[in-house]
């Protein structure tokens, strides 16, 4: 007799294609474009490149071995330092807000406003055009000393406001600002999981005499954390891969003084601008290694926090 | 919140000296000046590097559909060895940075002579590299009852014959999804475009071109810049209008499966 709790990637029934050997076959052949990809485009460079790290490599000469000096000059390397900073601040302001406007404007909508396709439309679309350089330019055109910004600031009677872009004190919160925009993507994921909460919980909280904040807290929140950990993960992984709008903002420099030199952009600069091929590539090891930390950190973490409503406890 | 688009739009139609003095959303002069001037600014006009980036985004497109369907059929439906240590590594390869392969794929690609052309972007395309469409398509193929394979092959199909004819057909959604976020995440792909596409002006796609148009332009030409950064949004914008249901649907479902 076939019990129902059967593990999910195997169906109750398997289709017979002739012998598990026949079968196993069949599935290499349909993986071959995929291991082709994962080996020589994926697993095969990133060996490769932990090796060229190791090296000094200019694309003209062969490769020169230098054993780990490009980690020790990268901890001497001001300018990398500097720019680690750089990311984490982008990093740490940008991703609590995004996803806190996300999970905002959601809890928003779900309260079943009329014209609700409307709205999701209109706030998911800054983040399908967001990445583009044509926002970029249009960003750099806002908050440029003499942009649409600083216009409309003057014509309210400031005299002289910051030339935010051009300020190496304001110019990195202007990309902040840009990320923060688009939060659409990570609000249709929480619409998504809040329409999935059962109303029942809810009139079990009232019945019981629970107000919105601890209905939030006890029931939204709890059920929501499997949702809030993908997307934190998600977005954590792509705030730390920012590119184009640094690179566009600044034309390229990470400028003013520095002050937007993200992480990648300094990796562009070295790696394919100085052709610094063995100190581009110990740079995007240490950023690897970084991630797979964190990562594993709040997975780890997320037995604290996150709860599943398919487990007990 | 879509206050910056609309008012990117009004710019472009505004005279040069306007786009400065005035900063508010309606032109007091409305042009067409700055489409026109905006097109031909390049050596190349701006249809040349629309040409490129539709070709790059429509086969790259091309190349998700049929290499990522074909991985998660095998990872949704067959049985063989490994299979749950490649699940994994497909699944660890979501999250990879890119930044951890594009120094040796560079490298790769320039001793195999590709750098210059579209083969180094299109190429990852069709072998499955973006394991977060074959993730989406797995989830979707499970949602398919497996009765229908059981009745396939009863009737003498393989695998082969499941997929073309069973699977292929009911997956068309979870396909033009693929299809139409790969189109716009191309599309917007700046950093792979500038690296492979970016030595010559003939091979400049919109991004790249965009860029070298801001580079090497004054100010004085904000209201042309603009409007051919209008032009560059219009492809996505008509296809979130299109395809909005599909697309905010794709994203839902991949969070809650997730």
């Amino acid at each position: 007799m076939r019990t129902l709790s059967r593990p999910l990637h195997r169906p109750a029934y398997w289709p017979k294609y002739g012998r598990a050997g026949q079968e196993a076959l069949a599935a290499y052949l349909f993986l071959t474009p995929w291991l082709i990809g994962l080996v020589g485009l994926t697993l095969g460079p990133m060996l490769a490149s932990l090796w060229v790290s190791f090296t000094r490599y200019d694309l003209i000469s062969a490769p020169r071995w230098i054993g780990a000096q490009n980690y020790v000059d990268l901890l001497a390397d001001d300018r990398y330092l500097h720019s680690v900073r750089v990311t984490l601040s982008y990093v740490l302001l940008e991703v609590p807000l995004r996803l806190s406007f996300a999970l905002g404007l959601a809890l928003l909508l779900n309260r079943g406003l009329r014209g609700l396709d409307l709205y999701r439309a209109v706030y998911y679309l800054p983040s399908l055009l967001g990445g583009s350089v044509a926002i970029a330019i249009l960003w750099r055109q806002f908050f440029g000393p003499d942009g649409m910004v600083n216009s409309v600031l003057m014509n309210l009677g400031w005299q002289n406001p910051p030339t935010w872009l051009h300020d190496p004190r304001f110019a990195l919160y202007t990309l902040v600002l840009l990320g923060v925009w688009q939060f659409g993507s990570p609000m249709i994921i929480f619409l998504a999981g809040l329409r999935q909460i059962p109303r029942e919980l809810y009139d079990a909280a009232e019945v019981d005499g629970a107000r919105a904040p601890a209905q939030f807290l006890n029931i939204t929140l709890p059920l929501l954390s499997p949702l809030i950990l993908f997307n934190l993960v998600l977005q954590l992984i792509g705030a730390l891969q920012a590119f184009t709008p640094a690179f566009i903002v600044s034309g390229g420099t990470g400028g003013p003084v520095d002050s937007t030199l993200l992480y990648t952009l300094y990796l562009y600069e070295q790696a394919f601008g100085f052709l610094h091929m063995g100190y581009g590539t110990a740079m995007a090891w240490v950023l690897l290694v970084v991630v797979a930390g964190v990562t594993a950190g709040i997975f780890a973490s997320s037995r604290y926090w996150v709860f599943y409503m398919d487990r007990s406890g | 919140m879509i206050y910056p688009l609309v008012w990117m739009l009004g710019a472009s139609l505004k005279p040069a000296a306007e786009v400065v003095a005035n900063p508010g959303l309606l032109p007091a002069e409305p042009t067409l000046d700055n489409y026109r001037l905006g097109w031909t600014a390049l050596r190349v006009p701006f249809s040349g590097f629309f040409i490129n980036s539709v070709v790059l985004c429509g086969l790259a497109a091309l190349g998700n559909v049929s290499s990522c369907s074909l991985a998660a059929f095998a990872f949704a439906r067959l049985r063989f060895p490994l299979k749950r240590v490649l699940f994994g590594l497909m699944l660890l390869t979501i999250m990879l940075p890119f930044q951890a392969t594009i120094v040796p794929q560079y490298i790769l690609f320039l001793k195999l002579g590709w750098v210059g052309s579209m083969l180094p972007i299109l190429a990852p395309k069709f072998l499955a590299v973006d394991t977060f469409f074959v993730f989406l398509l797995v989830q979707f193929i499970r949602g398919i009852p497996t009765a229908l394979d059981d009745a396939a092959a009863i009737d003498g199909c393989g695998p082969f014959r499941t997929f073309r004819s069973i699977i292929l057909p009911l997956l068309t959604p979870a396909l033009a999804t693929t299809a139409v976020f790969t189109f716009i995440w191309t599309w917007n792909d700046f950093f792979a475009q500038l690296l492979y596409l970016g030595n010559s002006l003939d091979t400049y796609t919109v991004p790249v071109a965009l860029r070298a148009f801001v580079d090497s332009s004054g100010f004085a030409s904000w209201g042309q810049m603009l409007a051919m950064c209008a032009v560059s949004l219009v492809p996505i914008f008509a296809l979130f209008l299109a395809f909005q249901r599909l697309l905010l649907e794709g994203i839902s479902t991949v969070g809650l499966r997730g």
